[in-house]
């Protein structure tokens, strides 16, 4: 039988991470998602499943144990807000370069500074095209749901471990504290360290006497091999944006205009697409699921079928950009958004629409 | 004319004296001739090979002249961002608990950038050995002032001497750290003679043998030289370190566990 709770995002998270079998979690304080340590720290999770749980001395130091417990094959997390992911860029540089998996969750509040606890979507630049130093990309998952904050646990370690890369939950303070009603799954067992060994022969799990020591590191002092590892990375990159595009559409049959909007934007945009018919705008929605890899593919072609996309974002305009790039000029690309921890209204979206637009 | 002796004819099981462990590569060191780093690198290694716990050991490399531990050690490694090797052994040790995990750190990476993870971690009483290599200036980036520099001592940030009033005071990591609850075990050795490389070896295979007995964390600090940064030769420097480092970080346990 189905098990079915009321949850916030930030406790349906921890929970999932839990059941999925997520082997440690390094964390530190930060509103709006000190829940996610909270919630786990009172679950007990070392006597439920023998996962480790541990508050950090700063941010830094969590996605510091984050890179070692990846580099030593366990399936490791940890969680922040927009200031402590800032603080934690240094480490997941340190993780794409070393091509470990993880996850990372940033429940996003407005900036720039120490900027205010409300949500905002102003991390998109940080978290889609790099954020760290080097040329390096997360995978990026964008929920829209409390269930989704829930289901995208498994998810990220199941891209993060095929593709041996550090994956980001890209929520908002919204959907963190928000509570909807969640399916919760089954409880998974953790490895065993003999199973981590066989599922990760790269990691520090202790050097057998049949294989050559395992060496965790970013370093490499020789410009030619540090060229050739850059082009094995962007070649994974690619393989990604042709594997693992995710997206939803909402009425984008016979609309004439498109909303593009993820996570809280979206769901206030699937009010709007209501406002508008009734006025009789016909509009839709491309709600992308992965933000890295993006659906431009699909932009691309629904600009051939649409005469403008509006995108709505709780921020200056970031996605925007890659909006633009997807569909290349064809059509007229606008953006509506809000800033500082506001978000907009359904009725302010249409009236966005409508004046850039019509 | 006597026939020409080859190496082969030399080396010979009966001739034989010393062995370097198996644990070390035969890499060659990236460190400079007369640099105590080689040396404390065997210790470890020795110890962990006397431990038979080659399998069972992962290390943390810094940020620093041994960032490259990792090609001389032979066991599973991690290099670390600077200063954030005890974070890393944290976590590798809340995950394998009966695993040896130890990071080996100079004074830069532990004793500046690093401070906060290296006071967490041992204020935590992690189960986990740190090697700190204390030569008092950043060898690798080319001699600059470290957090250890000494007062009046030149480097290449504080050309006319450290001055105390400006730059503040050698920071003393050893008797910080053990202040705290969490360290077990916490002592300050050399590796510059053959007695107290025998000194140092004993206290790095106790701080070692300790992780089996989850009472905290084992720190050992050894005091050495950077002849290049200090622009001197190996001899001077040894020289120099025994008159103006030793009375700065006298050698020696600082806490040891009640029997």
């Amino acid at each position: 039988m189905k098990e079915l709770r009321l949850m916030k995002g930030n406790e349906a998270i921890s929970e999932a991470a839990i059941r999925a079998g997520v082997d440690g979690y390094f964390g530190y304080p930060i509103t709006p998602q000190s829940e996610v340590l909270e919630y786990l720290m009172l679950e007990k999770p070392e006597e439920r499943t023998g996962m480790v749980v541990l508050q950090a001395e700063s941010e830094i130091a969590a996605i510091n144990m984050v890179y070692a417990g990846a580099g030593a094959g366990k399936m490791v997390m940890t969680s922040s807000s927009s200031p402590g992911i800032s603080l934690k860029q240094e480490g997941i540089t340190y993780i794409a370069g070393a091509e470990l998996p993880c996850m990372i969750l940033n429940v996003v509040r407005g900036g720039p500074g120490l900027g205010t606890i409300q949500p905002a979507q102003s991390d998109y630049f940080q978290a889609v095209k790099g954020g760290g130093h080097g040329d390096y990309k997360l995978i990026v998952l964008a929920p829209a749901s409390v269930q989704e904050m829930y289901d995208f646990v498994e998810l990220s370690f199941d891209l993060a471990f095929k593709y041996r890369n550090p994956v980001m939950i890209l929520s908002d303070g919204a959907i963190g504290q928000m509570m909807e009603k969640v399916e919760i799954g089954e409880q998974k067992v953790r490895l065993t360290d003999a199973q981590v060994k066989e599922k990760c022969p790269w990691a520090t799990t202790g050097k057998d006497a049949n294989r050559e020591r395992n060496i965790i590191t970013s370093l490499d002092l020789d410009s030619n091999k540090q060229e050739l590892f850059n082009q094995k990375l962007q070649a994974k990159y690619k393989e990604v944006e042709a594997n693992e595009v995710r997206y939803e559409e909402m009425e984008t049959e016979d609309a004439e205009y498109i909303f593009v909007a993820y996570g809280t934007s979206a769901r206030i945009c699937q009010k709007s697409i209501e406002l508008a018919r009734a006025k009789g705008i016909k509009v839709g929605l491309l709600r992308p699921i992965t933000l890295f890899p993006f659906p431009s593919k699909r932009l691309m072609e629904l600009s051939k079928q649409v005469k403008g996309m509006l995108s709505v974002e709780m921020s200056a305009g970031q996605m925007i950009e890659d909006v633009k790039l997807a569909v290349e000029c064809n059509i007229p690309v606008e953006h509506f958004g809000r800033m500082g921890g506001i978000i907009p209204s359904p009725g302010e979206v249409v009236e966005a629409l409508e004046q850039k637009f019509l | 004319m006597a026939e020409k002796i080859t190496n082969n004819d030399i080396v010979q099981e009966e001739n034989l004296v010393y062995k370097k462990t198996d644990l070390l590569t035969d890499k060659s060191l990236s460190y400079c001739p007369g640099c105590g780093h080689g040396t404390a690198h065997r210790l470890v290694m020795e110890v962990i090979e006397e431990l038979n716990a080659q399998e069972e050991t992962i290390g943390i490399a810094p940020v620093g002249c041994s960032v490259l531990a990792y090609e001389f050690m032979d066991i599973d490694m991690q290099q670390a961002a600077h200063g954030r090797a005890p974070a890393l052994a944290t976590a590798i040790k809340r995950l394998y608990p009966e695993k040896y995990v130890f990071t080996y750190q100079g004074d830069g990476d532990l004793a500046a950038i690093g401070t906060a993870e290296t006071i967490h971690a041992c204020n935590r009483g992690e189960n986990i050995t740190i090697i700190f290599v204390n030569n008092g200036i950043y060898g690798m980036t080319g001699g600059q002032m470290a957090p250890t520099t000494l007062p009046g001592m030149k480097s290449s940030t504080s050309p006319y001497g450290r001055d105390v009033e400006t730059m503040g005071s050698p920071l003393k990591m050893t008797e910080l750290v053990a202040q705290l609850p969490g360290t077990y075990f916490v002592s300050r050795q050399a590796v510059h003679t053959p007695s107290a490389v025998r000194k140092a070896k004993k206290a790095i295979k106790k701080a070692f043998e300790n992780q089996k007995l989850k009472k905290g964390l084992s720190f050992v600090e050894i005091v050495s030289n950077c002849n290049s940064g200090w622009k001197m030769t190996p001899n001077q420097s040894n020289k120099w370190m025994v008159d103006n480092m030793f009375p700065y970080y006298p050698l020696g346990d600082i806490k040891v566990p009640e029997e």
